[in-house]
């Protein structure tokens, strides 16, 4: 065999892998370019919702669980006010401040649940336990504590929470999204 | 020539039309020989039935394209329409329950069938070269029909369907660097909804099956290429595998659909045999109830094949983050990577008792896990309760105190150790309960969604959760539990804990409110003054009380029909219904209500010109506006004004802040007050 046709046959095979391969990067391109649209989507700007009334929450420092209500888009759809959640307030006596945690629990999302002797919190999927104000108690499948929500009281005594979600399984408190 | 023309003219005609047309084809597409290639397969030493497992998974994974495909003839992957039309499979198309519960229960059994052949393999040392490669894919395959199984499970978008997808997309989420981006790549966007679902239709149904069906392919022609891996000493002369050894594998094909038809099916032949009736749509596969994030759903747990996982991220309780990525990651990754290199090791003698040993350590070690899993759930079930009466009492007096239970011990150490093992035992008990207390809820959640659909007016565009939310059966009970109960009873007089449970309420019980049940016992002398009336209420001395007791039981005053006659009326005006036998009564018993002489004296009933203030108006009393009415503001003069125990007025917005109930909710509490809400008919 000769140099130039050596030199043919290798260009033939390079132009052929570089024709098809180009064709069927297209439709796997395009595909790839809309299945990857979720990255760009983003849980937007976490804000304040109101939870409930100061006034009525009980100021005897056990946590009472409070649905929270936001509108919502689910990709087509847009739901108003809608229940999205839960968040735990606790109150102590007298106070007119408010601890807000988040009801989702920090290992890996179930909904945390009160004892029903009303001592401290649980986690109905693997156990994690976890004391009134939030707190881990050790040994706990949990990496960290529930999470506490900023919480404010307005003027008119409602209590606002700002409702966002944080990933599971890890050691430090990172907002999801 | 003209002979040889003559005999195969003489040969075609002999042929018939099936004949030649075989030829036909043969000639243009060589098909006899790949039948002939499939079929006579020399089997190495005959047929056996230890060759079966491959066989009965490739038909197990046809039976899921089969069913697959009419189940997705008619699944619909979006929020409002995924527990929708799975439940118009399940419970309204004719056999839907059999195609549904097919697909459910293949599914399961092609995880044991994947487990024993896999196990096969090993122990006959089926992966050494050449069959390295065909080992490998084997393993992928085992991967891609777990993932099948985890993303069919979200598919209904039920309750365990959504919260064990949360769990198993959280987990995803703390892989290493991309964790994150995979979990919204997988989940669709931050938050789950539509496109959670048709990506994991998308992958369940596409994705998936198609790389499968290209590795099952390659697969079974390795598996032709190198010949079955026989069992050896070969003793018995070889045989081919069309028809022998096909006879044996449609004999354990046909098994294992026995199985599953047995398992579909068994509790309509134990109903049948209780004489019960058989409702098609609760054989096969569970639905539960539809998704809703904002409701808790204690009784999360994923398929019973993956529970060992779940059971062993509870293994690495304190190790804090690590703990999980060990157990979610890295321990079933290491165990993956020594099953991927098994071939290799299994090329000497001690690398392959090794391999066994491993793989039966790892079948344990699941096995082990799942127990535990099920002990932990159902421990309640089958740990002797009278044996732990002793301890609960102790907890319950020393509150779980240390301090108080060495006091009440006396100091006694190994008395102490002993009480707090009980204890122990107590709380497993405890956790058992609640987790079967949850699972009975989410039974009933479910029947009661499964009911409401099938209502005649049938479910709303805006999906099946906007009408269980609207449903008082359902949010009754629980709006009660979070607003009322705290002062509260609901419980029937007649059950078998009424009497504890009304003794510890603060306010009356309000099972049957509205009722001539009710009304009767209100004035009864003897309970109007009980904790299920205003016992433990400011009213206890109250007016209403006084007069029960001291005019009611004047038997000049009040005759025993005149007492009945209010009972009708009430009842009447309550809209509940009037026992027969004072039907005729109700007339009068409102003249008597209305009477200024009588409850009118204190009470405004319609036009008796009786003024408000002294008694709460009872125009209308326990019906739904009534109702509505005094939940939302019990301090309107309608009803007690300033003498208002303490009932919060639950309907009253302070300026600018939300009421703590809102007038749906409202009504949603007046409506299960009084048993008003769907039943589907002839109940
Ligand atoms: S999700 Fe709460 S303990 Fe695992």
């Amino acid at each position: 065999m000769s140099h130039p046709e050596q030199r043919r046959g290798f260009l033939a095979k390079a132009f052929a892998v570089v024709c098809g391969g180009l064709a069927t990067m297209v439709p796997v391109g395009a595909g790839l370019w809309a299945f990857l649209d979720p990255l760009r989507r983003s849980a937007g700007v976490a804000k304040f919702l109101p939870v409930a009334e100061l006034a009525a929450i009980p100021d005897d420092g056990v946590p009472r669980q409070y649905p929270v209500i936001t509108d919502r888009v689910d990709a087509w759809t847009g739901f108003a006010a809608e229940p999205v959640g839960a968040v735990y307030l606790r109150r102590e006596k007298g106070a007119t401040e408010v601890q807000a945690l988040s009801a989702t629990c920090p290992h890996a999302g179930c909904f945390v649940e009160m004892e029903p002797t009303g001592r401290c919190f649980r986690c109905p999927c693997h156990n994690s336990t976890f004391t009134l104000d939030g707190g881990i108690v050790a040994p706990s499948p949990s990496p960290r504590a529930m999470d506490a929500l900023d919480c404010r009281v307005g003027k008119n005594g409602e209590v606002e929470v700002k409702w966002q979600k944080f990933r599971a399984g890890i050691a430090g408190k990172e907002v999801q999204g | 020539m003209s002979h040889d023309v003559d005999r195969t003219a003489a040969a075609q005609a002999r042929k018939g039309i099936m004949g030649q047309l075989g030829d036909f084809l043969d000639d243009r597409t060589g098909y006899r020989a790949l039948v002939h290639e499939a079929l006579y397969e020399r089997v190495p030493g005959g047929a056996r039935w230890r060759y079966v497992w491959g066989s009965t998974l490739v038909f197990a994974f046809m039976t899921q394209v089969i069913t697959g495909l009419f189940l997705w003839a008619s699944y619909s992957a979006s929020a409002q329409t995924a527990w929708e039309s799975v439940y118009y499979i399940q419970h309204e198309m004719a056999g839907g329950w059999l195609l549904r519960g097919i697909h459910h229960f293949m599914a399961q059994a092609m995880v044991v069938l994947l487990a024993l052949h896999l196990l096969q393999v090993v122990i006959d040392g089926a992966y050494r070269a050449p069959r390295e490669v065909n080992f490998w894919l084997g393993l992928v395959l085992m991967l891609l029909v777990l993932g099948m199984a985890l993303t069919g499970y979200l598919l209904p978008w039920d309750q365990k369907g959504y919260w064990a997808t949360i769990v198993a997309t959280n987990l995803a989420g703390i892989v290493p660097f991309v964790g994150p981006s995979l979990q919204q790549l997988v989940i669709g966007g931050p938050e789950y909804g539509h496109h959670t679902l048709t990506r994991f239709f998308a992958l369940h149904a596409g994705f998936l099956p198609g790389a499968l069906i290209v590795m099952l392919v390659v697969h079974l022609s390795l598996f032709r290429k190198h010949g079955l891996h026989a069992k050896q000493p070969i003793t018995r002369p070889d045989a081919m595998f069309w028809p022998d050894q096909v006879l044996k594998d449609a004999v354990a094909m046909l098994a294992v659909m026995a199985v599953v038809l047995g398992v579909i099916l068994m509790p309509a032949l134990r109903a049948m045999l209780a004489g019960d009736a058989v409702v098609p749509g609760e054989l096969g596969a569970e639905l539960g109830a539809p998704a809703d994030p904002s409701l808790p759903y204690a009784a999360a747990r994923p398929e019973w094949y993956f529970l060992f996982l779940f059971q062993f991220l509870k293994v690495f309780e304190g190790w804090g983050a690590t703990g999980e990525f060990f157990g979610a990651i890295v321990v079933p990754g290491l165990i993956m990577g020594v099953m991927f290199l098994m071939p290799i090791l299994g090329n000497w003698k001690l690398g392959h008792r090794f391999n066994v040993a491993f793989t039966l350590a790892i079948l344990a070690g699941v096995g082990l896990l799942t127990a535990l899993a099920l002990n932990e759930d159902y421990y309640a079930l089958w740990v002797d309760k009278a044996s732990l009466a002793e301890a609960e009492k102790i907890y319950d007096q020393t509150g779980g105190d240390p301090e108080k239970l060495a006091a009440a011990l006396g100091n006694d150490s190994a008395k102490i150790n002993a009480m707090e093992q009980q204890w122990k035992k107590l709380e497993r008990v405890r956790h058992s309960q609640a987790f079967l207390e949850a699972s009975r809820q989410a039974k009933a959640d479910a029947a009661r969604a499964i009911e409401l659909a099938g209502r005649p007016e049938k479910i709303p565009p805006a999906g099946m959760l906007e009408l269980v939310r609207q449903d008082p059966k359902s949010q009754g009970p629980r709006l009660f539990a979070q607003h009322c109960a705290g002062c509260h009873a609901h419980v029937d007089p007649l059950a078998a804990n009424a009497e504890a449970v009304i003794a510890k309420s603060s306010a009356a019980n309000l099972h049957g409110f509205g009722s001539a049940q009710w009304m009767r016992g209100l004035l009864d002398p003897a309970q109007v003054a009980g904790p299920a009336y205003f016992g433990n209420t400011a009213h206890k001395e109250g007016d209403m009380v006084n007069f029960v007791q001291n005019d009611l039981t004047d038997e000049a005053e009040w005759s025993k029909a005149d007492i009945d006659a209010v009972v009708a009326a009430m009842a009447a005006e309550a809209g509940r219904a009037v026992p027969k036998e004072l039907v005729g009564l109700v007339d009068k018993g409102r003249e008597l209500v209305a009477s200024t002489d009588r409850c009118g004296s204190c009470h405004t009933f319609r036009d008796n010109g009786t003024e408000l203030g002294s008694a709460p108006d009872i125009t209308g009393w326990g019906g739904r506006e009534w109702l509505v009415g005094i939940i939302a503001d019990p301090t309107h003069e309608r009803f007690y004004g300033d003498n208002n125990d303490r009932m919060p007025s639950f309907g009253k917005a302070t300026e600018g802040a939300l009421p703590p109930l809102s007038g749906e909710q409202i009504g949603l509490l007046a409506d299960w007050l009084r048993g008003d809400w769907y039943r589907p008919a002839g109940h």
